[in-house]
């Protein structure tokens, strides 16, 4: 019989906490950068179609290394949160961060798949019966694209319960502070006689990503039956 | 409503160049695909911004590029409909039609719910969801959605062109009853000229991005008469439907008429087309066609090489084609007598 260590519960625990904050505090940016991308043109709009998609072609290491540098003592914001008090760097919320980063095209093209397959005429008559253009953005363009929002949170979610490379750099390994799922697992693969406590956490994690996906799939074809 | 245009837009290589005043509750745009239509009727909405120009409704700016006006299209107070009815997919019957009505400053409200889903017969669809109604009930609730938003101003964009011919006139019914019974002024765009004809008294003609010409869409279908395949087609209300042996017979303004088309449900517009007469200079004695009509020529145009004849048969007008050369040998002018002999198949029920 398995039994979990307190610190392996807590990296259990402390993962899914990284992955909802991560997604939640995500999901308004998300979702006006995706709306924006839909449908604004301006100048420099490839400039920021390549920097949305930037985190997913670089390495997660490369990303933590950059938040390290912006968000330590002496980096550009770093100084004026430690000036506030703020400590961010080996704390949980560095870990959310990273995640946050690492998922957020994940999340911005989600959604604007969604939000490209709704058609314009639509809008186009939501606009002449009176609407805003945040009465319509409300009222037509969130409930048709709720779809892609539910698809982009849980891949965030699940690219979050998986982030290892930036959430290392940026917020340590510490057992019971930021030690996630992914980070216990190494650390238990690497000594000697881990691999059990390894297998186990696996197990975890995949059973978490299971429930992530079937919640997908679930909520996927319920509002895909509606008429 | 009075209406007064003079904006361009540019898109590569075509180019609209509107410049109009209509003033009217009945308008009619026509044109072919291409012509700039559907351009202009998304500048009137708010939907496209001109590159220059200005739009007036009854006097206010809706876009002044000089005064750098544009109104946007929520505070225009001006409805669409569509060619495809593009309902909220995610909303119910009720809440699609009540989605502008909720917009709308409650000083404008005169048209509410119930007398609407009265006058459009969609009483039993309210609880519905949108994706299961049929082609015409769609149709009729979009209509009735921009109908309630209160307009001042209502666009048709080629609102019957998705819809299959019998359900089209079906439909043109509900579009001219509700606008009449709420008074609803509104602008009707169609390549239709049989569409033109029973919705609008004037009718604006487009073509390649600039309006051509001002006129009431029967002296169009007249002037169109030569180049159109189908002729000019005789819309005629009949009445009071009887059996009369293997056919059916109707009553006409004061005559009676032989058809082989049963009255079924609905209203009894027919068409008739120019070409599917026959004139006699005098009565034939034996003759297959089941009606023979004693007219007066009221009328002689020329389109091309064919002659038309405006004719009176018992204060009923008709419009007749001829060859041009045929009109010479009858010696047919205004004012003579002639028979016309129309087969009780030529007559199509529209609806």
């Amino acid at each position: 019989m398995i039994s979990f260590t307190p610190a392996d519960i807590d990296a259990i625990r402390l993962s899914a906490k990284v992955a909802v904050a991560a997604t939640l505090v995500s999901l308004p940016f998300g979702f006006a950068a995706a709306y924006v991308m839909s449908y604004y043109s301006f100048r420099g709009k490839v400039l920021l179609e390549v920097l949305l998609n930037l985190p997913l072609t670089l390495p997660p290491v490369l990303i933590g290394y950059l938040l390290l540098l912006s968000l330590g003592k002496k980096g550009w914001l770093g100084q004026y949160l430690d000036a506030a008090g703020i400590r961010i760097i080996f704390t949980w919320y560095a870990a959310m961060i990273a995640s946050a980063v690492v998922g957020f095209p994940l999340l911005v093209r989600s959604i604007r798949i969604g939000m490209e397959s709704i058609d314009e005429r639509l809008i186009q008559a939501s606009r002449t019966l009176g609407a805003r253009w945040y009465d319509t953005l409300f009222t037509v363009i969130l409930p048709l694209s709720f779809r892609g929002v539910i698809a982009g949170s849980s891949l965030m979610f699940g690219r979050s319960l998986g982030e290892f490379g930036a959430t290392i750099i940026v917020a340590g390994n510490i057992p019971g502070v930021t030690q996630t799922m992914p980070l216990a697992i190494y650390e238990y693969a690497s000594s000697p006689g881990g691999e059990r406590m390894a297998l186990a956490l696996c197990l975890v994690a995949i059973v978490l990503s299971l429930a992530v996906l079937f919640l997908h799939e679930f909520l996927g074809s319920r509002l895909g039956r509606r008429d | 409503m009075e209406l007064r245009v003079r904006a361009t837009k540019s898109y590569g290589e075509f180019r609209l160049s509107a410049d109009f005043e209509a003033t009217g509750s009945r308008l009619g745009i026509f044109g072919e695909s291409g012509s700039g239509k559907s351009t202009l009727v998304n500048m009137l909405a708010g939907l496209v911004r001109p590159d220059g120009g200005e739009i007036l409704l009854d006097g206010e700016p809706l876009f002044d590029s000089t005064r750098r006006v544009n109104i946007p299209p929520e505070r225009r107070r001006i409805a669409l409909v569509f060619q495809h009815p593009h309902l909220f997919p995610h909303l119910s019957v009720r809440k699609n039609l009540l989605y502008g009505y909720h917009r709308c400053a409650s000083g404008h409200r005169r048209i509410s719910l119930d007398d609407l889903v009265e006058v459009l017969r969609i009483g039993h669809l309210l609880e519905r969801g949108v994706n299961n109604l049929s082609g015409g009930e769609k149709q009729r609730v979009a209509l009735g959605r921009a109908v309630l938003s209160n307009p001042r101003l209502l666009l048709m964009d080629e609102p019957l062109s998705a819809l299959d011919d019998t359900l089209r006139f079906q439909i043109i019914p509900y579009l001219r009853g509700v606008c009449e019974r709420f008074g609803i002024p509104y602008l009707f765009i169609s390549h239709s000229l049989v569409e033109m004809r029973l919705m609008t008294d004037r009718v604006i003609v487009f073509e390649q991005g600039r309006q051509t010409a001002e006129t009431d869409a029967d002296k169009l279908a007249r002037l169109r008469m030569g180049t159109n395949p189908v002729g000019y087609i005789n819309l005629m209300r009949l009445t009071d439907p009887q059996p009369h042996g293997s056919l059916w017979s109707y009553e006409w303004g004061g005559m009676r008429l032989y058809l082989t088309a049963s009255p079924g449900e609905g209203g009894l517009l027919f068409e008739l087309s120019s070409k599917d007469m026959i004139l006699f200079k005098k009565h034939p004695e034996a003759i297959s066609a089941r009606n023979l009509l004693h007219c007066t020529v009221a009328d002689l145009f020329t389109v091309g090489n064919k002659a038309g004849l405006e004719l009176v048969c018992q204060g009923n007008r008709l419009v007749a084609e001829i060859a041009g050369e045929a009109a010479r040998e009858l010696e047919i002018r205004e004012g003579s007598e002639v028979f016309a002999a129309v087969k009780a198949s030529a007559f199509r029920r529209l609806y």
